[in-house]
């Protein structure tokens, strides 16, 4: 097991000096984000000073090595536009986008369960015929005009929910969240669901294939031989196994909550890293763009390493040492 | 049956318990929507719209600019020419900042001291204090020696911050995290989230007249739907940045007003007039050929070629004025005789054969895609007008951070396009700021034509140029910046398309003064 996951660490670190070394250079194609930062009547004094105080008159490979000798002391560089230590910045962030996420997740298994367990058990019915249709769509419809439509009718049409930003927040250990405020949750709803469509949709279609396949197996029908209620039948038998496959899927799902939460953040105001990483991509805030790129791997690589021993603990036949691949 | 019964008596309690929810905001409370987040607290870190329009709040300057960009007392109650290379400023007595402390010339000193010395600042505010000798004559007096004659030092004043001089060794991270955030300025700062929202108290001891509102909270949502969306949800009670294609539909809306000013950003063109042959343009079966647009006819037909009443009303929805010069005729230093050219498409194909292309030529234009106000449809339109006068024209736009450093500086560290649209703001809130930066030639150890990426070049419009800047008296001044436009229009130095309409949607009953500079100020909200 140590092994296992001593090896993973090392893995992880791979991954990050890659990603890393890729968006270094990549966001320097891109463009020179001295052009984003100066105001345009600057003098050619004022703009050279900007190079120097920013370390932008240095090569790009002087450049990298100063950003690595700042990263092995633990210093991933402070961002162009806000002066601040970019992790800094990023982790301040978080606590927004991590409880958009939880309780995206939290939607997911509450809404998608019930409903795709009910497709599988009743395939024929007209319910879930509709259910898996609204699936499709929760697939194929964009997440900013889905998001958008949610504002118009939650908000401007109804005027039952705030269109846009954070609710009220309270400090609990140590962390601020949303979530403990009735006035919080009022905030979180729309911006969750609209997150949390795609995942919904994806738990819907894993739950209702496991049932299918579950509800034909011989312990199930020895269970209903047995004569146990339906309840006890669909709620302990068939539950347990098909949950594996989705704690699985949706433990990886999560890290890609957190990572790729942009679109909602933007069209929902929403103060979280996401919308830092747009706002860094569009002024060329190197910094900021390669922490937040380190932050996800490590956010990816520990999710996996959980999933996989979880995994393991759940599955008496899964061997770690076979995950190497 | 009784399933669907408990959903909607749910529904129904949730609604209930929701509207309840929404808390109802105090009289005295403002919400407003703003399009983009100042960077930073530190009023002398970065020099950047959002950043400064904050600092008018918090901090004041010594002169100010109303919304027509007169500029009026601030923290300076008078100010007088004493010499070419001396100005005496007096100040307001009895201001004190936020925490009690009086203000006085110290304050000044202490701020032109910082002001250079920020660190690692993305662009810094010392073009406006250096070489700007301040001597202090009583505690309410100053006089500035300037190296050369500066008639601009008052304009130069509305864009530096006065922090008190107790906090001169302040660094960035202490205003950010509001622990020397204190001013003289209408609000003071009760709450500050990045990314998310500034609370701003009223300073019920300022010295100007008591704006209306007590506790004020800016909120930030860039996304242009969502802004919209939060007005109409009633989250919000005032938006900037209106889009275009909602102007009319909050409008029409009972529960809404609306406020549009004509602003000083200008839309143009710039032309390559410097080397031949220019980038992208070529013959039309794509053969190499001289930079037709040397040719002064070439870049009036190109002019002409443009329908600019028709951008404004179909592409901008009514949200700009046609454009004849670098700044609209309102503003200091405009020429009363330049308009905007009017369509002639007839004209435009006359002028292209007499310069010798009766067919044409063909060339790509570039523009950033996001930077301005419905910048790519306004490209695609005008491309399509070209086209119709012969020269057969295809666009390219790109992302704003690309678009800029390309347009500066291509791989051979030449500007890389040929002809591309793009924005001129003027900073000053004056005409020679964009005739220096844009019709000057090319300086830029001078700081002159910085942002003349077309290297367009008359002798006669630096000289005029050069002379006006010079001149202490203000309607001297007036008339010679507007004869260097007329020198520079005369040539085409680039085509102006339009000044775009600054627009501010609000709750019905809240009055919004509109500003030519794009500001949102608080002290110009107003409830009837």
């Amino acid at each position: 097991m140590l092994a296992f996951i001593l090896r993973r660490l090392g893995q992880a670190l791979l991954v990050i000096g890659a990603m890393v070394v890729i968006v270094f250079f990549g966001v320097n194609v891109i463009g020179d984000p001295v052009w984003m930062l100066i105001s345009p009547e600057m003098d050619q004094n004022a703009i050279e000073a900007t190079k120097v105080a920013l370390g932008l008159d240095k090569s790009i490979w002087e450049q990298f090595l100063y950003f690595i000798w700042g990263a092995a002391q633990g210093d991933m560089g402070r961002s162009f536009v806000h002066g601040e230590p970019a992790i800094k910045l990023i982790l301040s962030r978080m606590p927004a986008t991590m409880e958009l996420a939880l309780v995206a997740l939290l939607m997911a298994v509450f809404i998608g369960l019930p409903l795709g367990v009910y497709a599988g058990l009743k395939p024929d019915s007209r319910i879930s015929k509709s259910i898996m249709a609204i699936s499709i769509l929760g697939f194929s419809l964009p997440t900013f005009w889905v998001g958008l439509m949610l504002i118009m009718f939650f908000s401007v049409m109804l005027g039952w929910l705030p269109a846009t930003g954070r609710g009220d927040v309270v400090r609990v250990f140590g962390i601020e969240t949303s979530l403990f405020s009735w006035n919080g949750w009022t905030y979180i709803a729309l911006p969750a669901l609209n997150l949390a469509l795609l995942k919904i949709s994806l738990v819907i279609r894993l739950a209702r294939a496991g049932v299918r396949e579950a509800a034909l197996m011989d312990y199930v029908k020895f269970a209903r031989a047995k004569g146990l209620s339906q309840t006890r039948i669909v709620g302990v038998h068939i539950l347990k196994n098909i949950m594996i496959p989705i704690v699985t899927v949706l433990g990886l799902e999560f890290g890609s909550l957190v990572a790729f939460s942009v679109v909602t953040e933007t069209i929902f105001a929403w103060p979280g890293m996401g919308k830092l990483l747009l706002e860094a991509i569009q002024r060329l805030d190197r910094p900021v763009i390669v922490a937040y790129v380190m932050v996800v791997v490590v956010l990816f690589v520990a999710i996996n390493l959980v999933v996989d021993v979880m995994y393991s603990i759940l599955d008496p036949r899964v061997r770690l040492t076979e995950a190497r691949a | 049956m009784s399933m669907t019964m408990t959903v909607t008596k749910f529904v129904r309690l949730a609604a209930f318990s929701l509207s309840l929810a929404a808390t109802p905001t105090m009289a005295q409370d403002l919400v407003v929507g703003l399009s983009a987040e100042p960077s930073s607290l530190d009023p002398h870190f970065h020099n950047l719209a959002p950043n400064n329009q904050l600092s008018a709040h918090i901090f004041g300057h010594l002169v100010m600019r109303a919304a027509d960009q007169t500029l009026i007392p601030g923290l300076a109650e008078s100010w007088r020419v004493v010499d070419p290379l001396t100005w005496e400023f007096k100040l307001r007595k009895g201001v004190t900042f936020h925490d009690g402390t009086p203000f006085t010339v110290d304050d000044v000193i202490a701020t032109f001291e910082r002001v250079p010395n920020v660190p690692r600042s993305p662009s810094n505010f010392s073009s406006y204090t250096r070489g700007r000798q301040i001597t202090k004559i009583d505690d309410h007096t100053m006089r500035i020696t300037t190296g050369v004659p500066s008639p601009l030092l008052p304009n130069d004043f509305t864009a530096v911050a006065i922090i008190p001089k107790g906090v001169k060794d302040a660094t960035t991270e202490d205003f950010n995290a509001r622990k020397t955030t204190n001013g003289t300025g209408p609000y003071r700062i009760l709450d500050y989230v990045q990314g998310d929202r500034i609370v701003l108290e009223r300073n019920d001891a300022w010295w100007g007249p008591k704006p209306h509102y007590k506790k004020v909270t800016l909120r930030v949502i860039r996304s242009e739907p969502s802004r919209v969306a939060a007005l109409l949800a009633g989250d919000v009670d005032v938006i900037e940045a209106v889009p275009t294609t909602d102007v009319a539909r909050l409008k029409a809306d009972q529960r809404l007003s609306v406020f549009e000013a004509t602003g000083s950003r200008l839309i143009y063109f710039k032309m390559e007039m410097h080397r031949s042959p220019a980038p992208f343009v070529t013959a039309k079966d794509g053969s190499r050929i001289d930079n037709p647009l040397l040719d002064r006819r070439v870049r009036l037909a190109l002019s002409k070629a443009i329908n600019r009443e028709a951008i404004a009303a179909r592409i901008m929805d009514g949200a700009a004025r046609p454009a004849g010069q670098f700044v609209p005729d309102f503003i200091f230093g405009a020429s009363p005789n330049l308009k905007a050219e009017r369509f002639d498409l007839e004209g435009a194909r006359r002028l292209l054969a007499e310069a010798g292309y009766p067919n044409g030529f063909k060339m790509t234009i570039f523009g950033p895609n996001g930077r301005y106000v419905n910048d790519t449809k306004v490209i695609e339109a005008i491309a399509q007008m070209y086209t119709r006068a012969g020269v057969d024209t295809s666009i390219e736009t790109l992302p704003p951070a690309n678009f800029f450093s390309r347009a500066s500086q291509g791989a051979d560290g030449w500007p890389e396009f040929g002809m591309y649209l793009t924005g001129w703001g003027s900073s000053t809130g004056e005409g020679s700021d964009p005739l220096r930066n844009i019709a000057a030639s090319f300086d830029a150890a001078n700081g002159f034509g910085q942002s003349n990426r077309s290297r367009y070049s008359n002798p006669k419009v630096d000289e005029l140029l050069k002379k006006a800047i010079a001149t202490m008296d203000d309607t001297e001044r007036a008339k010679l910046l507007a004869e260097t436009n007329d020198v520079a229009f005369a040539d085409q130095a680039i085509i102006p398309i339009h000044y775009q309409v600054n627009i501010w949607a609000a709750k019905k009953g809240i009055t919004v003064i509109p500003r030519v500079d794009e500001w949102t100020l608080l002290t110009g909200i107003s409830k009837q």
